[in-house]
Formats: structure tokens, C-alpha cells, sequence
């Protein structure tokens, strides 16, 4: 009885059924075939089936069935007989992977066991594909049973120390999901994910740097001055970096050089396409930066607002609460805030907060007269939000403040009743910070009151009258006395309002008011509303003193009159910074479910010695080959790119040219020089799969002196050029050859802009030297450069130019130039040696001539031949040597072993080709007599 | 992350979903088409709704909306971005990204969710990848498909999902090998009543359609990369060696991709190349207006001007216009009071206006505001902020491509106010 929830809700629903409801259309069955060809007895039978591709398919149409919440419990057994139990072995990784996916798509309880052990198996699966794919069941897992949460952050601790660009991601999502308040698991990791961000896909990307983000406010103190001030008019405090400077100086700050480290690798994903890469690393140094850094976040972010409208909105919200905070970021980009009639609603008035927050007494003038067209806005909306607006810089800048009033007063006779009213409300707000000076506007607002019909403004009218009826003592009785007329027609704010009028002017001024207040009162008495009964009865008795009225009614004038203070009008996004930005919760300004809290800075660091990563002997196997039904599975050649020569490399080894292989691999590696490789500068630290694998290049034993000819100067009229292989690895690229190059002039002028053609003939990469200004007679230059000869042997052909002419010239390198040397151990070497067997090993007997026999003399030639590291050896009569490919650094392995009068060579390789060349020149070598 | 994904049409009827975890009634929906409701314009729906028990994230695009539901606290623009790449591949799949082309390719759309997400998490969003695990349909393909019963899912594994280069799917060969790059450039700019310019700036994209066989590795280089002030690539482009030499070095995407956009410094003074003279007028108490626009090229660099296309929204107040252009043709709409006149090319001799009244509502006062025009154009052959590309090499493979660049100008938000 295996059933869950979800198979439940749509059981009756048979897929035709809903697919016709989804798509409202009739739908002809012919044309979707396949989708109904997928009963569960086809399904069965593919799993049954023996064609990879056929079940692949399966299962992806079962994980589309679950995932629409169809019933495919029926399908259960036959999933795990053939998936569960077959396909999570299967040599394919492609195919593990989604065996995995399906099981872990079925959301059963009973399979929980099973699936548990599945994770556990797959996340030690040698495919970075599969872990990643493990990363994500843990997720599915721990939603269907949270009782498993131990054993699966124990799979997450493991899958944390993974160096998988692929896995990194996907892995903490799980552990945000399942465990986020396990700081502790990423002290060892941090360094690791710091410097894996930039190669991890982006949407890992984002979620690590939120993590990150966390994990660093928890971890290192605050590198903001403590002394500064964060108000509003900070701005020049910011700005003003000597004094920066020397208070810096008086209480040294030093980064933690992890925190540093954050910071200087995200940096580069400013530059991202993804906008949420752009706006995780924003909020990162918004909440981690030091403020001076700060600025280097808004051009990114204002290149973020010729987005989509959507991602406009969000990018806007953040920069609203970082603009109340810090104007200086964003006022040089004032004008990319003004708003354009083509915009949405919620993007105007986005961008209208943000130019409220950035105005100050240098650009006021600009922003209002830019104000100024928006309250001509056909969108009334909007128009209303600017009056709010320019009423905020009003407050905020006191040097306009009058400016503003006398513009709002115009608006006062707009025809747009939105806009009057607005203007009405903005002003009483203002004239409540400076009453006394503005009789004169209150006067004209009362000559307006008769044709104001938003009942807010009329409120807002009446209720100045009030307030300020000393400052209008003759106007203030006439409003009155008009509106004890209307009362009843009045709206209930209105009517409240005159109700509090009448009882201001009854204490102020009885004796021409008396009457028409209790006029008012009895109307009030009677009214429909029971606000406006309570409110009457309330007045009555607190003004009209009676036996009854207690000692409330001495104290009237001043409950009524009692001084106001000014509303504050503040931003929306005032303090919204105390969600994390760039969250879901700061857009909603409210906590949104599964929020993590981002915490203040400690006082103190905690130990940073928790981040040290003690270092291991590094593992001395250059490769480990998986024999699996007799293939050659998988090769983990690179610590950090476990994947790019996977797939080949089974092709490979029964490639003869492999002239394919070796450029996809040669692209591959490009791509990685120019990336920054810090796991590889590093040493090695705990390794937790034993397939991470170091090849590490050592000095070479023995670099020729010979040169070979470039261009003779007869050919190069006058100019000749020798070149020759320094056998170090290339500063210019990992996969090059490094090559010297002598130039000499042996003509009697000077030759000049001496360079390489950019026009490369064949494909290779070449790095150039630097143009040669000036070479004088007879003199000569050394310069260096690299080629790519992508393991061939083919010549690199380009054209070697001076001032006048161009020579075509060619490198042929010799195969053993090809080459780097590394070092390993004896053991390792015969384990190694095992595994490259069949097509890999060549070998050939020779009859050596006796004075090759000594030790040294062996050791000479081959080191001659070719660019190798000597193993030293425990046997007398046993030579070993290795080394790798320069471009794609594959293992090239040498012996010669000893039986006297003959010796026989073994050349072991997965470069078969390169493997017999070699073989042909070491064999030459030691026949041959001679030093 | 992402729970599930509803596809609503403009009339409002949901006519996709699509659940990753749980089914989520489609009742969710409702707190949706209340915000729609509320909205005046299609646009004005906020992109995130707050609901009970879940949130709503929202992009609308061909007039459709694509809503996420979420369930719990994840970055916003996560979930935007994820829902245009969406929208993106559909695109590329089907050309159009319209409800006709979705409901009609109902079975690939469904092949492509499943992939693009696992569990809520982004998994395959690299168009190549995707093309090798599912085909995009064609006629042949679709009719193979109904009468074999195959789908369209590939037949191969998709290895660059494993690869360090995970955007270029592996085995591309071609027997013409090209590579075309698009420099397109957008002028935003607000011009005030007067003429002059309020602000003014240069966006530009590079996009690329690349055809070349096997790994190519490129490397472009400009004549004046300095005039790039903030970039953003394709993930295949090298940082380190646009940082260190202001290349652009990558092994490219098969196919076509938006190598980099950028935004040119603006210390540089942006050059206008229309202006418009317009005398657009309402005198109180009369139920006619006046309305005159005369365009003329500005600053063109010696190129046409073409595919001139004004558009306004007039006031309310305004009932009908009757004008007359001296080229090209308009049209306006009563009921939303939108103008807009396809112009076409600008001739330099002869400078193409409209002319002519409005007639106004009898009694209404005169409009307060004057209204906007926004004018779209596009110039060939000219990148207006004089941006050129020096070179192309390509490394690591041995054929000559063909290549090519092209240059254009386009209007992007550039609006005059009257």
C-alpha cells in the first residue's frame, strides 16, 4: 500500500482529462501521441528494457508524472528493481544521476530507507554530477522525513568538503534548507567556497554568497568606524577620506584576510549577466564591506535598471534603502531615477523615493523643477506621490521649505482634485512646523475650501482653521458659520473635523461662536454615525462647563489647544535595512517564512584558526582509472576540473589521432589559466575522495643547450633567429611549451619592430614576445615565448616580421619537449603503470651497446630525449622516468629495464601517439653510442 | 525554491502549470488576479504578492504572466531571473513565446520545465545543454514523432553538463563556419520642452550568432575599449583577461548568445540624432487644439535615419485628432488616446511632419498637461558612441571562419517632453 498525499489529490484525473483542462482546447490525440503512449505498462516495459537511452527517457517521464502529481505508485516496484537497484551502478554517470533523480522523486515514506541509502552512495559517487544530484535528494529527502536530519547532515558535511565547481551549489542549498545554523560545518570550507565561486554555476552562485554573507557576519568583527554617524546628512563625512584616514590611524582596524578574501572574489561577479549574481554581491558588500568600498556596488546596480521591469523593481527597493543611508553612492547617478511617462506605477514611485532620499541643498533645485513636470503627470497617482514628495524635501531641506510652500500653493488651483487635495494635506504637515509665518496661506486656503471636494482636504482645511484660528480670527467664524450649513451633506472625516472646529472656537473665541457650536453639537447628537454621537457628547461635556462635568472641563483649552508637534514624514524604507537586502523579506518589509536572521558583528573574532586547513602529504596518485565491465570509466586527471576530459577519455585511449581530444582539452584548459586556480597553488588539505589527484610539475633534470635554427639570416635578409626549449613550465599559459628565441642582426643597419604576426597559420595558441623596437648591427636579443602545441608534434607555423618583411617560420618540437617532468614514488608509479595497459603501453627490445649500460649514462639519454622526472629506483637494472602531457597533462610513464645484453623499454601513456614517438626516439638514444 | 509555475494569459484563465514539489491548488491564483484587478495597466501588477501561505513572483512577458509560487524566503530576483530564462528558451525554441506556441508545443514545454528545474533548483538553463537533452520541434521531427511515438527528448546524454565549458554542447561541427557579432547600441534620453537634453545615455549589447566547428577559442579586441565603462558577459568570457588587457577571450556557445552589454562612460557627451520641433497646443474655452511635429536628423555621423516611429498619449480631454503627415501614416486611438505615426526614413531635404487639430470635449477645460513622444529609430552602420571592434582571432582549431560585424543605432527609452 504505497500512497502519498499527493498521488491522492489528482488520482481521478486521468491524464487526457487534464490535459484538456489545462489547455482548454480540444485536443487531438494523434498529435500527442507520445504523451499518452506513456502508460504505466510502456513505462514498465522501457524500465525493463536494456537500451540506456529508452530508460532514461522513462524515468524522465516518470519524474514528469510525479512533478504534475499524477498517481505513479503503480510504478514503484519496477522503478526500484530497475533503477534503485540496476541503473545507480550503472557505468553511466548520466545515468546514475537520474536513476537517482526518479528515486528520489517518489514521494513515498516507505522508500525513505532506501533513498537515504542512495544519497549516502551517491555522494561518494566518483561523477561530480552525481554528487550534485545527491545534493539535491537530500533536500527531497529531508521534506518527506525530517527525522532523518542527522544522517543527512552528515552527508552534507562530506559533500561540503567537495572541490567540485558542480557540486558546490547545489550542496548549499541542502545545507540552507536542512541545517542553516550549522555554522561550524563551514569553518573548514570557507577558503574552498570563496575560491570556487567564480567557476560555480550562477545560480550557486547566489545561494553561497547569501550564505557567505551570514557565515561572515558571525565570524569577523565590524570594519566600520565605530564612531561614525549613519544619519542622513553623513554624506560628507564619507566622502571626506583623510579624516578616514586618521582615525583609522588612532584605532587600527585590520581585516581578517578571510574577510578580505570575500570580498576581493565576489568583486568580479559584479560583472555578471545574472542579475541576482549582481544583486547578491551588492547586498554582500553592502553588509560586509568597509563604506569606503561601498561605491564600487552602484554602477552595477544602476546598470541593473535597464533590465526587465520586474528585476527594475527590486533593484530600485534595495537601492531605496541604501540611498536614505548613503546618498553620496548614488547622487552622481541622480538622472537614471527620473522617471519616464512609459514606466509602471510601482517603478515611479520607486523612483521618486529614491530622488526624495537623494535631494539635498545642492540639487534641490534640479530635482524640484524635475518635480515639477511630474505633477503635470497624466498619471494622477503618480502626480499625488510628488506632491508627497516635494512635501518630504521641504521638511528634510529647511533652506526650500518656502519654495516648496508657494509651489504647492499654486497647486492649489489646479483642476485635478487629486492633486489639490494632496497638495492640501502636504501643506497642513508644513505649516504645523511654522504656523505663524503662513496666515496668508491659510487665509487663501480657506478662500479655496468652497471648491475642495476631496472630503481629506476639506478635513485638513478645517482642521487648520482650528489650530491656527488665532492667526485667522475674523476668517475662521465665517468657515464655521458656512459649514454649520452643510453639515449634513459633509462627509464623516469633515464632519468630525468641524465638530473639533466649533469646540476650538468656542474656547478661543464664545462669544461670536457660542451658538453656532451648539448648533453643531445638537446636529452631531443626531447624526447616523456613532463616531460622530461619541465624539459630540465628548466635546459637549469637556467644553460646556455643567454641575456634571467633572474637573476634566478646567483642562479643556488645554487638551484642545495643547501644542502639536510636527508629523515626521519619513521614507517607507526608513530602517528597512534590518532585513538582509536583496531578500524576499526586504521587499515585503516583513518577515517572510524561513528568513535567516543576519546577525550583528561580534565584538570580538572568534577564532580564525578555524578556517586553517591542516595540510596533508599530497596524495601522490596522478590518476585513478575505475575499470568497470571493463571500460575505462572515469579519469580524474585535474583536483578541480574532475569533468572535462571525462567523456573523452574512453574514446580516447582507442583514438589513435586523437587530434579531437586533445583540442577540446587544450580549450578546457585555456579557460582554466585564466581563471584564477588557487586549489592548486595551495597544498593539498583533507582530501575526502581519493580520486583528487595532484600532478605537480618538478624542475627539470637535465635542459639541452642545443638550438635549432628558426630562420637563417641569408633567408631573413640578414635577421636570424634560433630557438630552443627551456623545458620550464610556461609563465604564460599552463598548457604552452616555453620556448627561448635568440634574434641577431647581421646586416650593418638596425632592424626594427621586430614581432610575430598576429595572422597565425595553423591553429595553434601562441604566445608572442614583445615587439623588438630596435635591434642594432650585430647585435643580438633573447626572448621568450610559449606555443600550444596541444600534444602534437605538428609544426607551429607563423610569420616572424621586421619593419619591412615577413618570414614564414616553423617550430617542429621534438616529442619529448612535449613534455613535463613530475616526481611520484616507486610505488605509485608500478600502480600507475598497471593501469595503463593494452593500447596505452608501448614497448620494444633493444641490444644496448655497453657503454650505455651504466646507470648514469641510461639516466642521461632518456632525460636528453625527453622532458622527464627520474624515479629514484630500489632494483640496479630498472630505470623509471615520468612525466605529462604539456596541454591536456596527461601521465607519460618511461622504464627501461636491464637484461643484459638487452633492454627493454616500456612507454606507458593514454597518448598512444605520443607514446610511440617516444618510444622511437628513446629507443635511437640508447642505441646509439656517444655522449 | 521555486514550488510551482502558472502560466496566466491576458483574459486571465490559467492555462499551464506546472509543480515541482506538491501540487498547489490553483487557487492560489486568486490573491494574483485580485492584484490584477486592482492594476489599471497590465504592468502595474506588483512582481511579488504576499499571500497566507505563500508568495507570488511574477513576471509578465508577451503578455503573459509566468507566476512562481514560493514557499518560503528566497532572493527575489532569483526567482525574476529564473522566470525570464524561462521565457528566454521558449523563445529559442519556438520562436515566439506567445500562448498559441506553448499550448501547440504543450509536451516540449513540459520537457523543458522538468529539466530547467529539480526540486525548485535551477539545473539546466544553458540553452545548449537543454538542446542536446530535448530537441526544439520541428515539422519533421513532430511528424516522426506522431507516427513513431518517439518524443523529442535526445538521444544522447548531455556531456556538457559535466564539462568545465558547461554553456558549449560538444560535437558541433558545420560545413560553413561563420561568426556574425551585432553591436547594438541604445540611446535613453529625456530632451525637455526647450531641446536640451535632461539626461542622455549609451547602453550597448554585443550579440553574437556563432557557427563554428569543433572548440573554438576567440578572442575579440576593440579599437577603444576604454569607452566601456560597466560590463557584464556571457559566463564564457575570461574576466581575468578583460580585466588585465580589455579583450574578450572565450570559447563560444554554439549558436546564438548576448556576449556582453555594456554602458559607455558618461563623460562622454551622448550625440542626439533627431531632434523634434513640436507646437502642441490647447487654448481655453475652445474645443480645438493645435498640433504640429517636424522630426530632422541631428548628429547622425552622415547616416539615414530610418524605422522612425512616434508614439504619444494624449490627454484625456482629447476626442479625435485629425492630422496630416507629410509621409508615412498614423493612426490614433480614441478610446486610449495613444498617437502614433510610422514615419519611416527621414529625408534631410524634406523633413517629414504632422499637422493638424484635435477636437476637444465641448465644456471640458483645457488639459493641464502636455504630453509626451517617445520616438524609436535605428540607424545602420553607425555605433553612435563610436565603440569599433579591432579583431577577431580565433585559436584551437585549424579552418578559416567567416566573419563579420555589424554596427547599429537604435532609439531605446528616448522620450521628449512638450
Amino acid at each position: 500500500q504505497i500512497q502519498s498525499s499527493i498521488f491522492n489529490q489528482r488520482k481521478a484525473h486521468s491524464p487526457g482529462h487534464v490535459c484538456k483542462n489545462i489547455l482548454h482546447v480540444p485536443v487531438s490525440g494523434l498529435l500527442f501521441g507520445p504523451w499518452f503512449l506513456c502508460r504505466n505498462e510502456d513505462l514498465k516495459e522501457m524500465l525493463e528494457s536494456n537500451k540506456e537511452s529508452l530508460k532514461l527517457e522513462a524515468m524522465k517521464r516518470i519524474v514528469g508524472l510525479i512533478a504534475k502529481g499524477k498517481n505513479a505508485s503503480e510504478l514503484f516496484p519496477a522503478v526500484v528493481k530497475n533503477v534503485a537497484s540496476k541503473n545507480i551502478e550503472d557505468p553511466n554517470q548520466l545515468i546514475r544521476a537520474s536513476a537517482l533523480r526518479v528515486l528520489s522523486s517518489i514521494r513515498v515514506p516507505i522508500i525513505v530507507p532506501i533513498m537515504m541509502l542512495a544519497i549516502k552512495e551517491a555522494a561518494t559517487d566518483l561523477s561530480p554530477y552525481v554528487r550534485k544530484t545527491a545534493a539535491h535528494a537530500i533536500q527531497k529527502l529531508y521534506s518527506l522525513d525530517p527525522d532523518q536530519k542527522e544522517h543527512l547532515i552528515e552527508v552534507i558535511e562530506k559533500l561540503l568538503k567537495d572541490k567540485s565547481t558542480l557540486v558546490a551549489g547545489s550542496v548549499v542549498m541542502a545545507f540552507e534548507e536542512v541545517c542553516p545554523d550549522r555554522i561550524d560545518l563551514i569553518h573548514k570550507n570557507y577558503r574552498k567556497l570563496c575560491n570556487l565561486l567564480v567557476d560555480v554555476e550562477e545560480w550557486g552562485q547566489v545561494v553561497i554568497i547569501h550564505m557567505l554573507t551570514r557565515y561572515a557576519r558571525t565570524q569577523f568583527v565590524s570594519p566600520w568606524r565605530e564612531d561614525a554617524v549613519f544619519d542622513e546628512n553623513s554624506a560628507k563625512a564619507f566622502y571626506d577620506s583623510e579624516e578616514e584616514r586618521r582615525v583609522d590611524q588612532s584605532k587600527p582596524y585590520i581585516m581578517d584576510p578571510d574577510h578580505r578574501l570575500l570580498l576581493r572574489n565576489t568583486k568580479p561577479l559584479l560583472q555578471s549577466r545574472n542579475t541576482a549574481v549582481v544583486m547578491a554581491v551588492s547586498q554582500l558588500y553592502w553588509h560586509l564591506a568597509p563604506k569606503h568600498e561601498l561605491s564600487i556596488i552602484t554602477k552595477s546596480l544602476v546598470r541593473l535598471l535597464r533590465s526587465h521591469r520586474e528585476v527594475q523593481y527590486i533593484v530600485l527597493q534595495n537601492i531605496a534603502t541604501m540611498s536614505i543611508q548613503r546618498k553620496g553612492m548614488f547622487e552622481p547617478f541622480m538622472k537614471s531615477f527620473y522617471v519616464r511617462s512609459t514606466d509602471a506605477t510601482h517603478i515611479k514611485t520607486l523612483k521618486l523615493e529614491i530622488l526624495t532620499n537623494l535631494a539635498n541643498e545642492a540639487n534641490i533645485s534640479t530635482i524640484l523643477r524635475e518635480f515639477q513636470t511630474y505633477v503635470k503627470s497624466q498619471d494622477k497617482a503618480f502626480a499625488a506621490a510628488t506632491i508627497q514628495a516635494i512635501g518630504c524635501c521641504a521638511t528634510n531641506i529647511s533652506e526650500v521649505t518656502d519654495t516648496c510652500l508657494n509651489g504647492l500653493v499654486l497647486l492649489l488651483s489646479n483642476r485635478d482634485e487629486t492633486v489639490v487635495a494632496e497638495s492640501v494635506v502636504v501643506i497642513k504637515k508644513l505649516l504645523q512646523t511654522q504656523p505663524s509665518q503662513h496666515s496668508d496661506i491659510i487665509k487663501h486656503m480657506a478662500k479655496l475650501f468652497d471648491n475642495i471636494t476631496v472630503p481629506m482636504a476639506r478635513a485638513s482645511i478645517l482642521w487648520l482653521m482650528g489650530e491656527y484660528c488665532e492667526h485667522v480670527p475674523k476668517i475662521a467664524p465665517d468657515v464655521l458659520r458656512k459649514m454649520a450649513k452643510t453639515f449634513t451633506d459633509e462627509e464623516d472625516i469633515v464632519k468630525l473635523q468641524i465638530v473639533n472646529l466649533a469646540a476650538k472656537l468656542y474656547l478661543t473665541n464664545s462669544k461670536q461662536t457660542k451658538l453656532l457650536t451648539q448648533y453643531i453639537l445638537n446636529l452631531g447628537k443626531y447624526d447616523q454615525n456613532y463616531d460622530i454621537r461619541d465624539r459630540t457628547r465628548f466635546i459637549r461635556q469637556l467644553i460646556v462647563p455643567n454641575e456634571k462635568s467633572g474637573a476634566l472641563s478646567k483642562y479643556a483649552r488645554r487638551i484642545l489647544m495643547a501644542p502639536k508637534p510636527a508629523p515626521v514624514l519619513q521614507s517607507a524604507f526608513k530602517d528597512r535595512d534590518r532585513f538582509q537586502l536583496g531578500t524576499l523579506s526586504h521587499t515585503l518589509n516583513s518577515q517572510a517564512s524561513g528568513y535567516l536572521e543576519l546577525s550583528d558583528w561580534p565584538a570580538v573574532a572568534p577564532d580564525q584558526s578555524v578556517r586553517n586547513v591542516e595540510v596533508v602529504e599530497p596524495v601522490r596518485l596522478p590518476c585513478i582509472y575505475l575499470q568497470k565491465n571493463g571500460n575505462a570509466v572515469k579519469v580524474e586527471s585535474r583536483s578541480e576540473s574532475e569533468s572535462g576530459s571525462e567523456s573523452s577519455s574512453s574514446e580516447s585511449s582507442s583514438e589513435s589521432g586523437s587530434e579531437l581530444d586533445s583540442d577540446s582539452d587544450s580549450g578546457t584548459d585555456q579557460k582554466k589559466n585564466t581563471k584564477p586556480k588557487p586549489v592548486q597553488s595551495k597544498p593539498f588539505d583533507a582530501v575526502s575522495w581519493p580520486v583528487c589527484v595532484s600532478l605537480q610539475a618538478s624542475s627539470p633534470v637535465f635542459v639541452p643547450e642545443t638550438s635549432h635554427e628558426l630562420l637563417h639570416r641569408m633567408t631573413g635578409k640578414g635577421l636570424s633567429a634560433q630557438y630552443r626549449f627551456t623545458r620550464q613550465p610556461c609563465i604564460y599559459g599552463n598548457s604552452m611549451v616555453s620556448l627561448q628565441l635568440t634574434l641577431s642582426n647581421s646586416t650593418d643597419q638596425a632592424l626594427e619592430n621586430i614581432h610575430i604576426s598576429e595572422k597565425s597559420s595553423t591553429g595553434q595558441n601562441i604566445h608572442r614576445f614583445n615587439a623588438i623596437e630596435r635591434l642594432e648591427p650585430q647585435a643580438s636579443v633573447t626572448v621568450s615565448m610559449g606555443v600550444d602545441f596541444n600534444d602534437s608534434t605538428q609544426a607551429a607555423n607563423f610569420q616572424l616580421c621586421t619593419k619591412e618583411d615577413e618570414f614564414s617560420v616553423s617550430i617542429q618540437p621534438a616529442v619529448g619537449e612535449l613534455l613535463l617532468p613530475i616526481t611520484m614514488s616507486e610505488a605509485d608509479f608500478t600502480k600507475e603503470q598497471g593501469k595503463l595497459v593494452g593500447m596505452n603501453e608501448s614497448s620494444a627490445t633493444i641490444t644496448m651497446t655497453p657503454e650505455n649500460v651504466s646507470s648514469q649514462s641510461v639516466n642521461r639519454k632518456v632525460v636528453s630525449v625527453a622532458n622527464l622526472g627520474v624515479i629514484p629506483s630500489g632494483q640496479e637494472n630498472i630505470y623509471r622516468f615520468s612525466g605529462k602531457t604539456v596541454s591536456s597533462g596527461s601521465l607519460v610513464l618511461v622504464s627501461v629495464v636491464l637484461k643484459d645484453p638487452d633492454a627493454v623499454i616500456t612507454i606507458n601513456t593514454e597518448k598512444t601517439v605520443m607514446g610511440s614517438m617516444l618510444l622511437r626516439q628513446v629507443k635511437t638514444a640508447l642505441t646509439n653510442s656517444g655522449p | 525554491m521555486i514550488h510551482s509555475l502558472f502560466l496566466i494569459n491576458a483574459s486571465g484563465d490559467i492555462f499551464l502549470e506546472k509543480h515541482w514539489k506538491s501540487v498547489v491548488s490553483r487557487s492560489v491564483c486568486d490573491y494574483f488576479f485580485e492584484a490584477l484587478e486592482r492594476a489599471t495597466e497590465p504592468e502595474n501588477v506588483p512582481p511579488v504578492i504576499p499571500t497566507p501561505h505563500h508568495y507570488l513572483i511574477n513576471v509578465l512577458r508577451h503578455r503573459i504572466y509566468f507566476v512562481a509560487v514560493i514557499q518560503s524566503e528566497v532572493p527575489p530576483l532569483f526567482v525574476i531571473e529564473f522566470l525570464h530564462r524561462v521565457v528566454d528558451t521558449f523563445q529559442d525554441y519556438f520562436g515566439v513565446c506567445t500562448e498559441a506556441a506553448i499550448k501547440d508545443n504543450v509536451v516540449v514545454v513540459y520537457e523543458l520545465l522538468e529539466e530547467m528545474l529539480d526540486n525548485g533548483f535551477p539545473l539546466a538553463t544553458e540553452s545548449n545543454i537543454l538542446k542536446e537533452l530535448i530537441k526544439p520541434p520541428t515539422i519533421l521531427r513532430t511528424v516522426v514523432n506522431t507516427i513513431t511515438g518517439s518524443t523529442n527528448v535526445g538521444e544522447q546524454l548531455p556531456t556538457g553538463q559535466l564539462s568545465v565549458v558547461p554553456w558549449r554542447r560538444t560535437g558541433v561541427k558545420y560545413t560553413n563556419n561563420e561568426a556574425y557579432f551585432d553591436v547594438v547600441e541604445e540611446i535613453d534620453a529625456i530632451i525637455d520642452k526647450s531641446g536640451s537634453t535632461i539626461t542622455a545615455e549609451i547602453q550597448g549589447v554585443i550579440d553574437a550568432c556563432v557557427k563554428l566547428t569543433g572548440m573554438p577559442d576567440l578572442t575579440l579586441s576593440f579599437m577603444n575599449p576604454r569607452l566601456l565603462d560597466d560590463v557584464s558577459f556571457h559566463p564564457c568570457v575570461r574576466f581575468k583577461r578583460w580585466e588585465a588587457e580589455r579583450i574578450l577571450s572565450f570559447i563560444p556557445p554554439d549558436g546564438n548568445f548576448r556576449l556582453l552589454s555594456y554602458h559607455v562612460s558618461s563623460q562622454n557627451l551622448v550625440a542626439i540624432p533627431v531632434y523634434v520641433k513640436h507646437n502642441i497646443s490647447f487654448r481655453e474655452g475652445s474645443s480645438q487644439g493645435r498640433f504640429e511635429l517636424t522630426l530632422g536628423p541631428k548628429q547622425t555621423m552622415g547616416k539615414a535615419v530610418e524605422s522612425v516611429l512616434v508614439s504619444s498619449q494624449l490627454p484625456r480631454g482629447v476626442l479625435n485628432a485629425n492630422l496630416n503627415p507629410s509621409q508615412g501614416t498614423y493612426t490614433f486611438d480614441p478610446v486610449t488616446k495613444l498617437l502614433s505615426w510610422d514615419v519611416g526614413k527621414i529625408n534631410p531635404q524634406k523633413l517629414p511632419s504632422l499637422k493638424g487639430s484635435m477636437s476637444l470635449q465641448t465644456g471640458a477645460s483645457k488639459p493641464d498637461e502636455n504630453p509626451t513622444i517617445n520616438i524609436q529609430f535605428k540607424i545602420q552602420q553607425l555605433a553612435i558612441s563610436g565603440l569599433k571592434v579591432n579583431r577577431l582571432d580565433m585559436y584551437g582549431e585549424k579552418y578559416k571562419p567567416f566573419k563579420g560585424i555589424k554596427y547599429m543605432t537604435k532609439a531605446g527609452k528616448f522620450q521628449v517632453r512638450t
